[in-house]
């Protein structure tokens, strides 16, 4: 059938490709992995500026905590009696124990940034429009996934660390109304951390995610091939396209290459940590959930936790919605969508570096909202009112993009989202090196 | 599924008849949608949450009465309490679950005052908010008084907003 293809070939293609990229093009098609890819690229998208290579690093690290993970598993007892001596071991006298649990920590708190990362650059690049908007969701939906991978993978070493990260983060979800109690209950099997919380978060971590994550991770990838690739902007001439292999494979090598080496030398640097046996009545002082969401535990020292789960489910919210509500696809590809979108972004990551940090000072050392409004009930002065003097902000940050800037409403989106994000990083960082003993700010240096 | 909803024929008298074709269909549908909520009903009683005997969650025999001076504070680590003496002589089983996001809170002596590492919040003797983040007081569990020892019912906590006198229990 060579001479149908050669055909299509001649009909698709304005030239025929020189022989040697039609058995390359086969080559890639006939490969179950290479398949994945299309035959041919346009050079555009190749660019290293265009992908930063993210999305590939975040498929590459799933893979490689597959790997290690399994591994793991079979020295690895989900037992509270069991689990701490098993995880000892292998930080002791199994051979490459502690290299391959460094490598499945690290990698797990590497995706973690990635995919963050990940989805930061496709929203800067506006891949998130069009017929790329059911696969920016679903993408959503793999950042929350790896989030609960990263959860439910906290508790196995049980050690203070993963008890008490893991009694706070389920604290967390009794306040959601009504159901709260009862899905923290079912997840722990009980009403505090203890065995079945144990077996339900190794199940979850080693059986049902990692299936979700197959198959999830097989429809993203399939999606951007159906909603034809990487973002480009529109090009005034003719693109060319050039072979998988070699562009596109041996890019994807290289990045591949310089991550896992990378990977692995910080892992033999730094092992995974290991506290003392979880004991249920001594929280270690300060006692502090896993870093990706010391952000939202900074959040609950300044308001009422159902504020702060209202404010995280509203930006969750806000980015499962954006496709719809940024449809201007005009801009599409064009980073940052053009220079005055550039400026609303520059001023809102500048004034989430002023505004975050100020507000922490101020509610930490002068502001006293429950005590100034006694009579009212906290879950307004210390609720509410927070909340919407939050939201009330993000709305003033855009009507002010808007205005002084003569931002579209794409334009000063920009400069919201980057605000949002520079201010939970600013949080986090809050909530990482600032807070010490009783979680009092302390000046780490 | 589309498909299979049923649509009214163009040509049958709307909302009278649904032809035999239409109602199997119908009545499959229905069927599948039965046996989805059967087995998601399964599996949720087979993955919900048990309660066994013996453990926590039991009742707790906490001595006699004489043995804790008033004013002071005890912990019970087995039965996640704390047995409280107000300066009265009022007994009140604390819960040391802190009201804001379930850390274990411990009692201070110097300060006279429980306190929670994981968010700072501070609560005195019978429980009451000193600081927050935590919204209420901290929980109780009911205590039972025979033959002047004090028995501590662990099955299920108490939430309160604040403390009240009634909240005590005398020997």
């Amino acid at each position: 059938m060579s001479w149908l293809n050669a055909m299509i070939d001649r009909l698709r293609y304005r030239s025929v490709p020189p022989p040697e990229d039609r058995s390359r093009m086969r080559a890639v098609a006939n490969n179950l992995v290479l398949h994945l890819h299309p035959t041919r690229v346009p050079a555009p998208a190749l660019r290293f500026s265009r992908t930063w290579g993210l999305g590939g690093i975040s498929a590459l690290l799933s893979v490689l905590l597959i790997a290690t993970g399994v591994l793991l598993m079979f020295r690895y007892d989900a037992s509270i009696e069991r689990a701490y001596p098993a995880v000892q071991a292998m930080e002791t006298v199994i051979p490459f124990g502690s290299l391959l649990r460094g490598i499945h920590h690290w990698a797990g708190n590497l995706l973690m940034i990635t995919v963050v990362l990940h989805m930061v650059r496709v929203f800067a690049s506006g891949g998130f429009r069009g017929e790329r908007r059911m696969n920016w969701v679903v993408g959503l939906g793999m950042l929350v996934l790896v989030l609960t991978f990263n959860f439910t993978g906290y508790l196995l070493p049980w050690d203070q660390l993963a008890f008490w990260a893991i009694t706070v983060g389920t604290g967390l979800l009794i306040y959601v109304p009504l159901v709260g109690q009862a899905i923290s209950d079912f997840l722990l099997g009980g009403p505090e951390v203890a065995q079945s919380a144990l077996r339900n978060f190794y199940a979850l971590h080693v059986a049902l995610l990692p299936v979700v994550l197959i198959f999830g991770l097989s429809y993203h990838f399939w999606r951007v091939r159906k909603d034809g690739g990487v973002t480009i902007p529109p090009q005034s001439e003719q693109v060319t396209k050039l072979t998988t292999i070699p562009h596109l494979v041996t890019a994807e090598l290289g990045v591949a290459l310089i991550t896992l080496a990378g990977l692995v030398i910080f892992a033999m640097a730094v092992p995974a940590p290991l506290e003392a046996l979880a004991n249920a009545a001594h929280p270690p002082n300060p006692a502090k959930a896993a870093w990706y969401f010391l952000g939202v535990q900074e959040l609950l020292m300044h308001m009422h936790p159902l504020a702060a789960l209202s404010l995280a489910a509203s930006g969750l919210l806000g980015l499962a919605v954006l496709p719809l509500w940024d449809r201007d696809t005009s801009d599409e590809g064009v980073y940052f969508r053009s220079q005055t979108g550039r400026r609303a972004g520059m001023i809102g990551a500048a004034l989430a570096i002023v505004l975050t940090p100020l507000l922490v000072l101020v509610d930490e050392l002068w502001l006293d909202l429950p005590t100034l409004l006694a009579p009212i009930s906290t879950l307004i002065s210390n609720g509410l009112l927070p909340l919407l003097l939050t939201l009330g902000g993000l709305a003033g940050i855009y009507a002010g993009l808007r205005g002084a800037l003569r931002a579209r409403h794409s334009e000063a989106l920009v400069g919201l989202f980057s605000f949002v994000m520079v201010a939970l990083v600013v949080l986090t960082a809050v909530g990482i090196w600032f807070r010490g003993p009783n979680m009092a700010l302390v000046w780490p240096f | 599924m589309a498909k299979n909803t049923p649509q009214p024929k163009k040509d049958a008298p709307a909302g009278t008849t649904v032809s035999r074709r239409d109602f199997l269909a119908l009545g499959a549908g229905a069927l599948g949608l039965v046996g989805l909520l059967q087995t998601g009903g399964m599996a949720l009683q087979f993955l919900a949450p048990r309660r066994v005997d013996g453990e926590f969650g039991g009742v707790v025999s906490a001595g006699p009465a004489e043995s804790f001076p008033p004013g002071s504070v005890t912990e019970f680590p087995d039965g996640r309490f704390f047995l409280a003496r107000a300066a009265d002589g009022g007994f009140l089983a604390v819960s040391r679950r802190c009201t804001h996001l379930g850390c274990a809170v411990s009692w201070h002596a110097a300060d006279e005052q429980f306190a929670c590492p994981c968010h700072g919040s501070h609560f005195d003797l019978i429980g009451d908010v000193q600081n927050p983040p935590a919204p209420r007081a901290l929980d109780t569990y009911p205590i039972t008084v025979r033959d002047g020892a004090l028995l501590v019912d662990t099955a299920q906590a108490q939430q309160r907003d604040s403390f009240a006198p009634e909240q005590l229990v005398y020997v």
